[in-house]
């Protein structure tokens, strides 16, 4: 049955190409824990791309609760910790899964780094990876502030003042964040629209770039 | 593949006719111990995969993500502190060489050389060696920015008092006693309940009546007389009902009779 539903589909979209390029590849030795446990290291990355599948995921079900407003956005974050089933796991991945992706990322960073798997031909990947890290850290900054307690609006605060201190652009980067001179209802907004759809726009575009790169050139050799 | 004269399509679409087979690559040629992905390897990585998820949820639930009192933009005395990640860059800008007029040394010119070099690392590094001994420069400088991404890390979080910042984000929290004479009393105050809530808790207009430290006369007078933005007379009933609710709000909301 199931292959009767492949082939009509593959009759009119020729998918067969397609599937073997997305599923058919080889795990080299080198890079298998299951034949050198010290290869653990070459998890990172999958590692990395595994949390930030749950970071969109969870992202996806808080926005059902969430209000980008000040009036409610507490409010709704607060009902959604207490109130709401399972609220406090979803939130909870949320947050460390904000944590547990940065770290992920760094690693794999340092993996990358000490195999030496930045040199040619590989240069490009590494650039897309190193904006990845800056989108994530973007992210960061941006998904803080949505809570809307005390220690999300001072960190900001703090976050905006230092990109203000930047010479020639910082006016301009702090107003475009803040949506003004104060920090308050346009900066929520403005940092809700930046942390839901800017960047994971971004983000998407940036790992779409990533995978399709290390597919064509293959992982790098062993030392 | 068919190409030129004689090609057949499916339909007068642009799909070739002829249908390729779907069979794995062979990799048995290939150095080492090469195994395909799918579903080889896939399968094992799903179930450590699962492991990671495990130990993922157990933190999640055994340490809820924190969430502080509502956003108060006018307390200016809250000490605020980044997400741990950004602490780093936070701690650097505390040191006088990279504080005051030096800000900018702090907040753009440090953090831009380390970002930048490190975007632009493939060009710094351009010679043949992978191996992180034979290429020395390149990895005294990545342990040196990464020792010193800890120390500054560490070094904020040890100069942060965290008791303090536990106690200025705690959200205030009051338990009512709803079962006593006192909230009764509290019930049929139309007035009262229209400002402060009827579970006292505040409402729109006003906030919560044990915000402030008042003892049972200082209450007393303040519904008597009213306060700045509280009118005066409101409360309908006996002088001794008005005690009883006057010490259950001096009292944070419990009975003083039942401590």
């Amino acid at each position: 049955m199931l292959q009767k539903i492949y082939d009509w589909i593959d009759e009119r979209l020729d998918i067969t190409p397609m599937w073997r390029d997305i599923a058919d590849h080889e795990v080299p030795e080198h890079v298998n824990p299951a034949h050198h446990f010290s290869a653990f290291v070459y998890c990172f990355g999958g590692l990395t791309f595994f949390v930030t599948v749950i970071q969109i995921l969870s992202g996806m079900f808080l926005t059902m609760y969430y209000v980008p407003d000040i009036i409610h956005a507490y409010e709704s974050v607060y009902f959604l910790q207490n109130e709401v089933t399972h609220g406090v796991i979803v939130r909870g991945m949320h947050h460390w899964g904000a944590s547990l992706v940065i770290v992920m990322m760094f690693l794999h960073t340092l993996r990358v780094f000490f195999t030496g798997s930045y040199k040619k031909p590989r240069e490009l990947n590494w650039v897309v990876g190193v904006l990845i890290f800056f989108v994530m850290l973007g992210l960061g900054f941006t998904g803080y502030l949505l809570p809307w307690d005390m220690k999300a609006y001072f960190a900001t605060v703090v976050g905006l003042e230092i990109a203000e201190s930047a010479p020639v652009i910082g006016g301009f980067a702090k107003a475009l964040l803040a949506g003004g001179e104060i920090i308050g209802a346009q900066t929520l907004t403005r940092f809700f629209a930046i942390h839901v759809f800017f960047l994971p726009g971004a983000l998407l575009g940036l790992l779409g770039a990533h995978f399709y790169m290390i597919r064509k050139q293959g992982i790098s050799g062993p030392l | 593949m068919h190409r030129g004269k004689g090609m057949k399509f499916v339909g007068d679409s642009r799909i070739p006719a002829e249908r390729k087979p779907n069979i794995p690559k062979d990799y048995s040629e290939y150095p080492g111990k090469t195994e395909a992905f799918w579903p080889n390897f896939l399968l094992r990585e799903w179930m450590v995969g699962a492991v990671f998820l495990v130990g993922f949820l157990c933190l999640t639930v055994a340490h809820p993500a924190p969430l502080e009192r509502m956003a108060d933009p006018t307390d200016s005395g809250y000490i605020p502190l980044p997400d741990w990640y950004f602490l780093f860059l936070y701690q650097l800008l505390k040191y006088e060489f990279a504080s005051g007029p030096y800000t900018v040394i702090g907040a753009v010119v440090i953090p831009g050389i380390a970002f930048g070099a490190l975007l632009l690392a493939p060009w710094l590094d351009q010679g043949p060696e992978r191996r992180p001994i034979r290429r020395p420069i390149a990895s005294s400088i990545m342990l040196l920015a990464v020792a010193s991404v800890i120390f500054l890390t560490w070094e904020s979080v040890d100069q942060h008092d965290w008791e303090a910042a536990a106690q200025q984000g705690a959200i205030v929290d009051f338990e009512v006693d709803e079962e006593s004479y006192a909230f009764e009393i509290w019930t049929t105050q139309q007035n009262c309940i229209n400002c402060h809530g009827g579970d006292m808790l505040g409402g729109a207009a006003a906030p919560a009546v044990f915000e402030s430290d008042y003892s049972k006369e200082e209450v007393i007078d303040i519904i008597k007389n009213g306060a700045p933005g509280m009118p005066a007379d409101q409360f309908e009933g006996t002088d001794e009902e008005l005690e009883i609710l006057a010490a259950f709000i001096a009292n944070d909301g419990q009975d003083p009779e039942d401590d």
